[in-house]
């Protein structure tokens, strides 16, 4: 790998925001859950595809949108109408989530997503990866026993959810730093431009299984986007 | 107000935020159509996209708005505000939500307008698409239709937060600060959904239970392509619609955050064809656009006067029910603890007794009554029920089927009232519903009197032996007496026997040696 990688457990960089959310869910709410949180947090951070004409001016594509029905949690949700994105969501939040049911351990773990921008450096240092936004989802499996009290922890979670998006639509109001908008040369040091019909921030998505013990034993990076600085 | 915004920039500034209200009214809207609604992403540029997000414009509402605009934009003490209220086939009516579009005076000079005010304004869209699936009102909207529908009204001017009952939460979405004042977008929202039923309750007495279908299919409109918001009138607009008239809807309504499973309900359609209606139309609306014409149409609530809240008119309805006694009026529940529950409507059959039609003779609709009072309150009741029998018997079936299934609220003055020479096709269907409900109901059926009706369990059929088990076991409970224990047979035989003794004697006498024989072999 070329970039030096977040360190688990270490303090975000500089200038970087970092959000924790916290969920309990039962096994077969995580994914579901997992991907309402990541899919609200990337509606905000998603723009148009940039259309750079002449002079330095762009122009923005249209961003579609929609609803979202929750099998396992009474809860609905908006996305970004990418099926792409939704794919690549869907990739990791299952490894997340087969990585929490095969640790052994008791349900707990977490998943993070990143922004970062990309600072090209000069030959033969690599570039670096930047991060600016931090989200957290905290996560802590539980088991039910029986049909009446997985009915209450359908709207339970449900009503959690809601309080997370809450949560994030607060954070996204503050208006606070953001990369500010590239110009042609520099747009994929900022945005993620593979995809065809959105254009994200660059972002990462990554996770961490808790053993019982409460320490992170388990730590897997997955770089789940292509990285365009591989050298 | 601001001479350092630049002419050109004031100019984008105040239609960015024209268009960003109209684009908030859309969203708020589209999102309590009870549909899931999906635009497609576009990578290259359409030039109508404001703010870069696929959001559909409903003609209607655009007008709505731009009417209650009326060329202002939102601007200190003067917001816009987006109520979102909920309106049973009834006539009653909620306000679940008021979506206030503010400015304040808080003023951002140094911002760009339009790169970055732009952008913010449309992040704080995206944060409305976020929230507006999150407060109560969404899943209320997404199952409306059959028992109660959604409507929003749009006003400018100053919130009224009043009609929220009492606790109501505020979530903000966001805010953008320009350079002429800051534009915040928040929700208040109603969390106490029992109002409804309390007022409800204090109105009418519950004299009869009926039963609502929780599980009928919710009526995703297949059939058009949008599903309605409507609107109520305006605060300015007094007008006092014309009179009701047949509802499509089924008017059942059932509130209930609680789990379902504590009551099972039942619905007919086939009730609903009779006046009086409980959701009216009125067919007078100017036809908008066409594709949402109809719906408008269909759905287009109309009240009497004073509906805007409480007012005579929602008392009207329940003695409106009252009194039509053909009405199979759409069934309605009350649960209590159940969350906005609704007042039982009173589907009395018609053939009630004496007391009954007078209990409900509060002449609303002489249409109704004009068949039902002057026969019942004199003649008999074989009379009325003959008049009305016939178009109550029918619907009195379902009603009473389906009141039964429940068992949670009987249908008391049927059994109780029925008198014995209540027409035939009442009788089986009594005895038949009376056993099951024996059987079966587990809340209190304790006021009925007892009915004849024969016994007919199904489990003594039997093809051999053509009786039912009743007949059997009275019959062998008491069989004839055995012939030989007669006594007038006893006292023939005595006198025979002392006849032909000697006789007997003689011959014994002459066996004698046989018999010493015999009686040495026992030894």
């Amino acid at each position: 790998r070329t970039h030096r990688p977040a360190l688990p457990g270490a303090a975000p960089a500089m200038n970087c925001r970092a959000e924790v959310l916290e969920v309990s869910v039962e096994g077969r709410q995580v994914e579901e859950a997992m991907l309402a949180v990541l899919h609200t947090v990337l509606l905000h951070r998603s723009t148009g595809k940039f259309h750079y004409k002449k002079e330095g001016t762009y122009s923005i594509g249209t961003v579609g949108t929609q609803d979202v029905d929750c099998d396992f949690i009474d809860f609905a949700y908006v996305r970004v109408s990418s099926e792409e994105l939704d794919r690549a969501l869907r990739k990791a939040v299952g490894e997340f989530k087969d990585a929490l049911r095969n640790s052994g351990s008791d349900g707990m773990g977490q998943i993070s997503l990143e922004f970062y921008q990309k600072k090209k450096s000069r030959w033969p240092f690599s570039d670096e990866c930047i991060p600016w936004e931090l989200w957290t989802i905290k996560v802590n499996v539980v088991n039910l026993a029986n049909e009446q009290e997985r009915q209450i922890c359908r709207e339970k979670v449900g009503e959690k959810l809601c309080e997370k998006i809450i949560n994030i639509v607060e954070v996204m109001n503050r208006h606070e730093y953001l990369p500010k908008m590239p110009t042609q040369s520099e747009v994929d040091n900022v945005f993620d431009t593979s995809l065809k019909d959105v254009q994200p921030y660059l972002y990462k998505i990554s996770y961490q299984i808790t053993d019982s013990l409460g320490t992170s034993v388990t730590t897997t990076m997955r770089r789940l986007i292509k990285d365009t600085l591989a050298l | 107000m601001d001479t350092d915004l630049s002419s050109q920039d004031r100019k984008d500034l105040d239609k960015f935020i024209k268009f960003f209200a109209l684009k908030t009214v859309q969203v708020i809207v589209q999102a309590r159509l009870g549909e899931k609604i999906c635009t497609r992403s576009s990578s290259s540029p359409t030039g109508s996209d404001w703010f870069n997000l696929a959001i559909k414009d409903i003609p209607e509402v655009t007008h709505e708005a731009k009417k209650a605009l009326a060329g202002q934009l939102p601007a200190v003490g003067r917001s816009m505000c987006v109520e979102i209220s909920l309106k049973t086939s009834e006539g009653d009516s909620m306000e679940l939500e008021i979506w206030c579009l503010e400015m304040n005076e808080k003023c951002d000079k140094e911002i760009k307008v339009s790169y970055t005010v732009y952008n913010r304004l449309s992040l704080l869209l995206k944060s409305l698409l976020a929230i507006t699936r999150v407060t109560p009102a969404y899943r209320l909207s997404r199952k409306q239709g059959h028992e109660y529908v959604i409507l929003y009204r749009i006003y400018f001017g100053e919130v009224q937060l009043s009609g929220l009952g009492e606790g109501f939460q505020t979530v903000r979405v966001g805010t953008v600060g320009t350079p002429v004042g800051t534009i915040t977008l928040s929700c208040a929202y109603r969390i106490n959904l029992a109002f409804m039923s309390t007022r409800q309750f204090e109105r009418t007495p519950p004299i009869m239970g009926i039963i609502i279908d929780h599980f009928v299919d919710r009526p995703y409109p297949s059939s058009s392509p949008m599903h309605p918001c409507n609107y109520r009138a305006g605060e300015d607009n007094g007008a006092v619609y014309p009179s009701v008239e047949d509802s499509q809807e089924v008017c059942t309504t059932s509130f209930s955050t609680s789990p379902p499973s504590q009551y099972v309900f039942t619905v007919t359609k086939a009730h609903f064809q009779t006046p009086p209606p409980v959701v009216t139309d009125t067919l007078k609306v100017p036809v908008m656009g066409l594709a949402f014409s109809h719906q408008l149409s269909s759905s287009r609530l109309s009240y009497q006067p004073a509906a805007l809240g409480v007012g005579s008119a929602d008392t009207g309805y329940p003695v409106l029910f009252a009194g039509g006694l053909n009405a199979a009026h759409p069934h309605q529940l009350i649960g209590p603890g159940k969350e906005g529950g609704v007042p039982p409507i009173p589907s009395q059959p018609a053939h009630g007794t004496q007391a009954d039609q007078e209990r409900m003779c509060t002449p609303l609709d002489g249409v109704h009554y004009s068949a039902a009072t002057p026969s019942s309150s004199e003649d008999t009741e074989t009379v009325s029920n003959s008049s009305e029998g016939k178009c109550g018997s029918p619907r009195d079936l379902l009603e009473t089927i389906f009141i039964r299934k429940v068992g949670a609220f009987v249908n008391k003055p049927i059994n109780q009232v029925n008198p014995p020479d209540s027409p035939d096709t009442e009788s089986p269907l009594q005895g038949s519903l009376h056993s099951e409900g024996s059987s079966g109901s587990s809340t209190g059926n304790t006021h009925d009197d007892f009915v004849m009706i024969d016994f007919k369990p199904a489990f003594s059929k039997d093809d051999i032996l053509p009786m039912d088990l009743g007949t059997f076991y009275r019959e062998f409970q008491n069989p004839p007496q055995l012939s030989s224990l007669s006594i007038d047979i006893g006292a023939q035989s005595m006198a025979e026997d002392l006849d032909s003794l000697p006789e007997k004697l003689a011959v014994h006498e002459k066996n004698v040696k046989e018999f010493d024989a015999f009686v040495e072999t026992l030894q």
